[in-house]
């Protein structure tokens, strides 16, 4: 590798205990602090690659050959945020159990880095003071209380599972930023998976296109996008439908 | 829960060759129904296998371990143990299949009217189900069986009586959903009359949930019949019944504790009998 | 499972339309499941054919006691009368009138019964959630492993175990052959008594494990299958923990409502039971009350247990609305 990496995955092949593959010899490197994307249709195996990096197959699934090697703790944000939260379990008593293991405080001084990390996330006031279960938030604020968990493991590696997909447009956003912004600050290396371009595009430096499992394309997500040497790849852009330039605004993600 | 679209029944059967098929694979209706068979053919064909009659009495021999004469031994009057516990099976499960016709069809009819109207109609089926369901279900049953009088006559009044609730449940919640979907619409726009989607399109659709539940409760159907018997509520003594033997040898009970425990097991293999048809049949139509 | 408690549980779909509508609701279909069950309690002897005084004095009575029982029942009155003094005494003395032959409210009879019989049945009710509990954690942690198949298997075979046969073998086990527990009979004092229901006690749970397990073990499938346990996982939060906090917790709403629908059975194989090891109470009163012919007694008992029953679903549907934060919606 040319430059330190944080995550190396070679040869990685996953398949159910049929021996029916569903991920095929997958290789790719990520660097400290960089972003890579994984993007392709649903099935694909995006989300298992993910999950094996995070070392938790859903059952029946078996790691059927390949390296993952990492020295970096990791730490998933999934694709539907309420269904990630224990429902019957206020969100701040949660974050706190996770701080309380990760990062081996007391209980109180666990809930006071949890409410710091609200805080970060842009949490409004009223989550911290009163406990309130996952069903009584928004989509958006469900999801950046997975992130608050997430960021509370200290991870070297964030892992995103399509996090934006089950919320509103505007609020995708500023999910995104907000990702993206807490890159800038602590500093970890991301693998985010979606299947959509423009976020793609918005936040990742490389690009991994998959199809059936394998990777068909990889590279500097301006090279792949604006030179895609796959027809696959050239389908996923064509699949995304031209939005209407307006204001003279060239830009795919603004 | 799977999107339909057209009428699943026209999903429901493939062509002959692959039912047949799918019903080799279902190895849990095949022995099921093989364990069943078998205890239906001894009930049938058991006066020309056993020499005895059910209730002939042999005073020198009571209370007889099992031999090659007596296959399970003989009971405090020197009854043949194997030929009343194979003439309780005829009595005890000619009584659970007819028992079990009448609240069949009404259960079945009231769920589907109660889930297909809605309404008030809904409401009276739903009250008239919750209040029958306050009553623990042996004490309604003891009382009735005991009010209406001990023996057969009794047991049909009780079910008639009080087990068309349980199908009425199941359908009830079976047809409300059915009717949220398209082909009951489709139906409906066809001008059919309620009366006619209920018998022709929900009908076929809730009878194999139904069937699946009418083996789990005929188990159950069983199990009181001889609890019933076993009380001195149910089948009068002269005909043998598994719940009269079980009664009838708990006083041996540490002498001769067979002759409690084989006719238990005989309700229990039955029971294990209908529940494997019931998931083969559940498992059988799941696949589809 | 999933379609049958949607069957029933009309009133339980609107949870989240306003919590205060939802309350009135269900304490209103209490009420009237409660009067309903009276009425069919005053039924419940008239239903069938035959002359109630006639069963009680026999074929071959005289006219003249025939009358006087009819008298004594109130059945010489019109349908309407009967019902209204049916009513009045459930209203002035909370029962269903004097029993027959000894001329004690039934009521206190009942009250004299009770306690033993309501040990029994919280016995059995502790033995059955903690052994189906434990049972469905193991067979769902395993899933498609040994314990699960045995596990699976175990309700296929205990559907058709009649209680009382279980309670006869159980009885032959461990009194007659090993001698741990008494053969009936209730003991002296409070771990007398412990000891001596400990054996029907769980001749009742065994009866009620195998539907408990079959659902539990689904219904803790789902729980371990769902998203927030993956997220517990990666957040790399110890196992022990995850499965007795988070997974426990989601899995006993469902199973306290699992435990509120079979509890009329549980009551009706607890009657059944007593009658098996010898104990004096509500059951035997039953079935001494039905040898006799004595119908207040009968009555009295078939509508304390119906309304306990439809007061127990009540508190359960009540609690689990309580607990669970799903149904108070945002604030």
């Amino acid at each position: 590798m040319p430059y330190n990496a944080i995550l190396e995955v070679k040869d990685l092949s996953l398949a159910t205990k049929h021996d029916q593959k569903l991920v095929n010899r997958v290789s790719f490197a990520l660097g400290r602090g960089e972003t890579l994307g994984l993007v392709g249709e649903s099935g694909s195996g995006k989300s298992l690659t993910l999950r094996a990096i995070l070392g938790l197959l859903p059952r029946g699934v078996e790691k059927a050959g390949g390296i993952i090697k990492s020295d970096a703790v990791s730490a998933m944000v999934f694709q539907d945020p309420r269904g990630s939260l224990d429902p019957l379990c206020p969100v701040v008593k949660q974050l706190t159990e996770v701080v309380r293991f990760r990062q081996q405080v007391s209980k109180k001084a666990a809930r006071g880095i949890a409410l710091e990390l609200l805080e970060m996330l842009g949490l409004p006031d009223s989550i911290k003071i009163a406990d309130r279960y996952p069903s009584q938030l928004s989509g958006g604020q469900c999801q950046r209380v997975v992130i608050a968990i997430a960021l509370a493991c200290k991870p070297g590696i964030l892992l995103c599972d399509e996090p934006t997909t089950a919320l509103d447009v505007t609020v995708q956003k500023q999910i995104i930023e907000k990702i993206s912004a807490l890159q800038k600050e602590l500093g970890f290396a991301m693998v985010f998976v979606t299947h959509n371009l423009a976020v793609a595009a918005a936040t990742c430096s490389k690009l991994c296109v998959m199809k059936n499992g394998e990777i068909v394309e990889q590279g500097d997500t301006l090279d792949v996008l604006q030179n895609p040497q796959n027809p696959y790849t050239q389908m996923l852009m064509d699949s995304v439908l031209p939005v209407p330039e307006l204001e003279g605004s060239g830009r795919i993600w603004n | 829960m799977k999107q339909m679209r057209i009428d699943p029944r026209l999903n429901a059967y493939g062509n002959r060759t692959s039912m047949i098929g799918r019903i080799w694979s279902t190895p849990t209706l095949l022995v099921g129904t093989l364990m069943f068979a078998v205890i239906v053919l001894l009930a049938v064909f058991i006066p020309f296998i056993s020499p005895y009659q059910p209730s002939e009495q042999n005073l020198s021999a009571f209370l007889q371990p099992p031999s090659a004469e007596h296959w399970l031994g003989t009971d405090q009057l020197g009854r043949d143990l194997f030929t009343r516990l194979i003439y309780a099976a005829r009595t005890d499960l000619k009584i659970m299949v007819l028992a079990e016709i009448i609240p069949f069809c009404t259960g079945l009819f009231l769920g589907m009217v109660a889930g297909y109207y809605g309404k008030w109609i809904d409401t009276v089926i739903s009250l008239l189900t919750d209040t029958f369901i306050a009553f623990p279900f042996y004490l309604i049953v003891i009382i009735v069986a005991f009010a209406s009088g001990a023996g057969e006559r009794g047991i049909y009044i009780t079910f008639t009586l009080v087990g068309w609730i349980v199908f009425a449940r199941v359908t009830r919640g079976l047809t409300a959903s059915f009717r949220q979907q398209e082909w009951v619409a489709s139906a409906q726009t066809l001008g059919l009359p309620g009366i006619r989607i209920i018998l022709r399109h929900i009908l076929p659709n809730v009878m194999p949930q139904a069937i699946v539940v009418l083996m789990t409760d005929m188990v159950g159907l069983l199990v009181a019949i001889v609890t019933l018997g076993y009380l001195g509520i149910g089948i009068a003594p002269p005909t043998p019944d598994w719940g009269t033997m079980i009664s009838d040898g708990q006083s041996f009970i540490t002498t001769a504790w067979w002759l409690s425990a084989v006719p238990g097991m005989a309700v229990v293999y039955t029971g294990i009998a209908l529940s494997l048809v019931g998931d083969g049949l559940a498992d059988l139509w799941r696949k589809k | 499972m999933n379609k049958l408690s949607k069957a029933f549980s009309t009133s339980a779909g609107n949870k989240s339309r306003g919590s205060s509508r939802w309350l009135a609701m269900v304490l209103v279909r209490a009420l009237v499941v409660i009067l309903c069950v009276t009425t069919a309690v005053f039924f419940l002897i008239r239903i069938v054919p035959g002359d109630p005084a006639k069963m009680i004095l026999g074929e071959y009575s005289t006219p003249e006691a025939l009358e006087s029982m009819h008298h004594a029942l109130g059945l010489d009155l019109t349908l309407g009368e009967q019902f209204l003094r049916f009513v009045k005494i459930l209203f002035t003395q909370g029962d269903t009138g004097n029993s027959i032959i000894s001329g004690t409210s039934t009521r206190e009879l009942i009250a004299d019964r009770a306690p033993v019989t309501l040990l029994l049945i919280g016995m059995a009710s502790v033995f059955a959630i903690v052994i189906a509990l434990l049972l469905a954690t193991l067979a769902a942690t395993n899933k498609d492993k040994l314990p699960d198949h045995l596990i699976r298997i175990f309700p296929t075979i205990t559907l058709g175990m009649p209680v009382f046969w279980v309670g006869l073998l159980l009885i032959l086990l461990f009194s007659v052959r090993l001698h741990w527990f008494p053969v009936g009979g209730v003991g002296e004092g409070w771990s007398g008594t412990l000891h001596s229901l400990a054996l029907p006690a769980i001749t009742v749970a065994f009866s009620q494990i195998p539907t408990l397990v079959r659902s539990l073990r689904a219904q803790m499938l789902d729980v371990l299958e769902s998203d927030f346990v993956v997220t517990l996982k990666a957040a790399r939060i110890p196992k022990v923990i995850i499965l007795f906090k988070h997974v426990m917790r989601n899995a006993a709403l469902p199973t306290l409502m699992l435990f509120g629908v079979n509890l009329s059975y549980l009551i009706g194989g607890t009657l059944v039971v007593e009658q098996v090891f010898g104990i004096k109470g509500i059951g035997s009163l039953l079935f001494s009350s039905i040898a006799k012919r004595d119908f207040p007694v009968i009555q009295g008992i078939a509508l304390y247990c119906a309304i306990s029953v439809v007061i127990i679903s009540l508190l359960v549907e009540l609690i689990s609305w309580w607990l669970d934060p799903r149904t108070k919606g945002k604030s």
